[in-house]
């Protein structure tokens, strides 16, 4: 819904609200529902309804619970049954400067009297922390501070022992360093958007004293946009790719009518110099695991050109895709999604040509696109927007560019073979089956959450609850690792088999798209059946839970050999397969088990 | 500006904030008369009246505000 891509109008969401609550509730979209607590030091009612519009319009339908007003501590310490019961999937702790009951407050304190005080205060939120994660293995969510709008003294507060603006800086470092410490546990930097939005605005007195609103309603969207940027990338719902438009975009003037040596790139001219920066913060993008594409209308040999231009930081090879004619950018668009085995709303389009711009959002109303007026409205849009918030890290996501480049080189070699088989044979393909390593858990969470063309179910799992299946019995892991003589395409498929009597029932099988047609599911099948056999399981049931997006292994089951027992109106399936008389299936992996 | 005029731009905002096209407010309106109209959707109400007309209600004018006739004379008064 275009009102509540950023930049949006957070007067009229506010103003809004219900209808807009009212139309997407309607849209018959398909969604995944989380449970979150909300444990607020001050009144949350707005932040829960301007959430709960921006995660529904992201593909998620929450439920919140509420904590009583300023019961977090007691919520969180000394537990509630109405929260143990709700079970949340997230807990987001909605605390400000307002929760901080030890701030210094006398110029006469000592060194030591604050270093105490600080201890304190940070004690009382890790015990929140500790509390919550001994009860509820799932996700915290936690606000840092905003600096206060008045300072007695002026800068001196910022520095001084008794400082408050230094003392809410201290407490800052202390929740960041808790954060890189632990898993599952982030930080929505209110000091960094209060910051932005500037605290003339962010503050509001009396909407403190009304409603003991921490903050002015105005700008209650902006916070919730932040919390819901963190909660879209903690179940997979980044964006994948930057799409690219080339003239007056990576550089100035057009290439087509300047020549390469009249377009303004690099440190001679000021506009150069701008475009340096861009393709400069885009580049870094890349280490971050988003992958580059170009859509530009030029001829390629002039887009070339421009990129392999000296003072271009992007070169031809750190695009995975590039798309330089003249036919329309929505197909181009569509065209390198399919390349590449994306959703075109996994694409964020970046182009100075507003024509260009809306009819990308017309065609593709799912993809996000960015006007670039000026390159540093551009940046600023790209981060603000969320697109590729950062809640974990794998080693994955560092490789990923390389990974396609890879995948490039495979594609041209098979139009050099007769047979498919033969291809796939040359690629000297071979897959490492594990059960959920320690190691592989964060990788096989994040795969749980962002697959869902070649995903059987669809069922989300969090860290912690990998973690629990991985330490009981009664479950057949595996977790498929795909390399080749062109390069390791790091853990790609992920089965959960839960086993009841002689039955294993298949909760997740999934696949990265990025190795379809490898023959990689076989592989997987091959050495789940070899684990049933070993541990005296006769029958294994699969199921298709049908989502808008994973048609294309409606018939994977049957392409297997299961039989078909039950099919709902909705299009779900059951299938199972006898173990007794199953012959392997794989003919080009070889196979290493650990 | 009249106070029919502010009655009409009124209530718009309330049918905004509502999402109710049913809703004619006068006077005499009071949180009784709207179903949805409770302490919670007074503060959005509040907001959405003030970006209407570019005021600011003091505090002691939100909470006080009898009916919906109040709100129009405060307006007026200031718009």
């Amino acid at each position: 819904m275009k009102e509540l891509c950023f930049p949006f109008d957070s007067k009229s969401i506010l103003r809004n609200k219900r209808e807009l609550k009212r139309q997407l509730l309607s849209d018959g979209s398909s969604r995944i529902k989380k449970n979150i607590a909300v444990l607020g030091g001050s009144t949350a009612d707005h932040i829960i309804s301007m959430l709960r519009l921006f995660l529904l319009n992201s593909g998620i339908e929450p439920h919140f619970y509420k904590s009583e007003y300023n019961k977090f501590y007691e919520d969180a310490v000394f537990g509630s049954p109405e929260l143990d019961s709700f079970s949340p999937d997230i807990i987001y702790i909605h605390t400000t400067s307002r929760n901080l009951t030890l701030i210094p407050d006398s110029p006469a304190m000592t060194e030591e009297e604050v270093h105490n005080r600080l201890n304190e205060q940070y004690g009382m939120f890790t015990q929140v922390w500790e509390s919550l994660r001994k009860r509820f293995s799932c996700p915290i969510i936690q606000n840092n501070f905003e600096l206060p709008l008045f300072r007695r003294t002026g800068s001196f507060d910022g520095w001084a022992v008794s400082g408050q603006a230094a003392f809410i800086n201290r407490m800052n470092v202390l929740f960041s360093d808790y954060a890189r410490q632990h898993q599952n546990f982030f930080i929505n930097d209110i000091n960094y958007l209060s910051s932005a939005i500037g605290l003339e605005k962010w503050h509001d007195t009396d909407a403190w004293y009304l409603y003991k609103y921490a903050m002015s309603t105005a700008v209650i969207p902006d916070l919730a946009y932040s919390i819901a940027n963190i909660v879209k990338s903690i179940y997979g719902r980044n964006k994948k790719v930057i799409d690219l438009d080339l003239d007056n975009t990576l550089w100035g003037g057009v290439i087509g009518d300047d020549g390469v040596e009249g377009i303004e790139i690099g440190p001679e001219t000021p506009v150069g110099q701008s475009h340096s920066e861009f393709q400069e913060f885009i580049r870094g993008y890349k280490d971050y695991g988003v992958l580059l594409a170009v859509c530009s209308k030029n001829d390629e040999e002039n887009a070339l050109l421009g990129l392999k231009h000296p003072d271009c930081t992007l070169r031809p090879e750190d695009f995975v895709s590039i798309k330089a004619n003249w036919d329309s950018k929505d197909r181009n668009i569509l065209e390198s999604a399919d390349e590449l085995g994306l959703l075109p709303e996994s694409f964020v389009f970046i182009d100075d040509n507003p024509a260009e711009c809306a009819m990308v959002s017309g065609q593709i109303p799912q993809a996000a696109v960015i006007e670039l007026s000026t390159v540093g409205e551009a940046m600023y849009a790209l981060s603000r927007g969320g697109y590729f918030e950062v809640t974990s890290l794998s080693g994955d996501d560092l490789r990923r560019t390389e990974m396609y480049a890879a995948n490039a080189k495979r594609a041209a070699q098979a139009k050099s073979f007769s047979s498919y088989k033969d291809y796939l044979l040359s690629l000297e393909m071979y897959a490492v089956i594990t059960d959920f390593e320690p190691v592989h858990r964060q990788r096989i969470t994040q795969l749980t959450n962002k697959s869902n063309q070649f995903n059987l179910t669809t069922k989300r799992f969090t860290e912690n609850e990998i973690e629990e299946i991985s330490e009981s019995k009664g479950y057949i892991r595996l977790c498929g690792r795909l390399a080749d003589k062109f390069g390791d395409n790091g853990i790609v498929s992920v089965v959960i088999g839960r086993c009841e009597g002689d039955t294993a029932h298949i909760d997740l099988w999934l696949m990265s798209c990025r190795v379809l047609k490898r023959d990689m599911e076989l592989a997987m099948l091959d050495e789940l059946v070899r684990q049933c056999r070993e541990n005296g399981i006769s029958r294994i049931v699969g199921y298709y839970y049908k989502t808008p997006k994973n048609s294309m292994v409606a018939g994977l089951y049957e392409s297997f050999g299961f039989t078909k027992t039950s099919e709902s109106e909705n299009g779900d399936t059951v299938w199972t397969l006898g173990v007794e008389g199953y012959t392997a299936k794989n003919e080009v992996i070889k196979i290493q088990r650990r | 500006m009249n106070k029919n005029e502010i009655t009409e731009r009124l209530n718009r905002v309330f049918r905004d904030v509502f999402d109710d096209d049913s809703i004619s407010v006068n006077e005499n309106t009071t949180s009784a008369d709207i179903e949805d109209w409770d302490s919670i959707e007074h503060i959005n109400l509040i907001a959405a009246v003030e970006n209407e007309f570019g005021i600011r209600f003091k505090m002691r004018e939100v909470s006080g505000m009898k009916n919906v006739g109040e709100m129009i004379d405060i307006i007026s008064e200031r718009g």
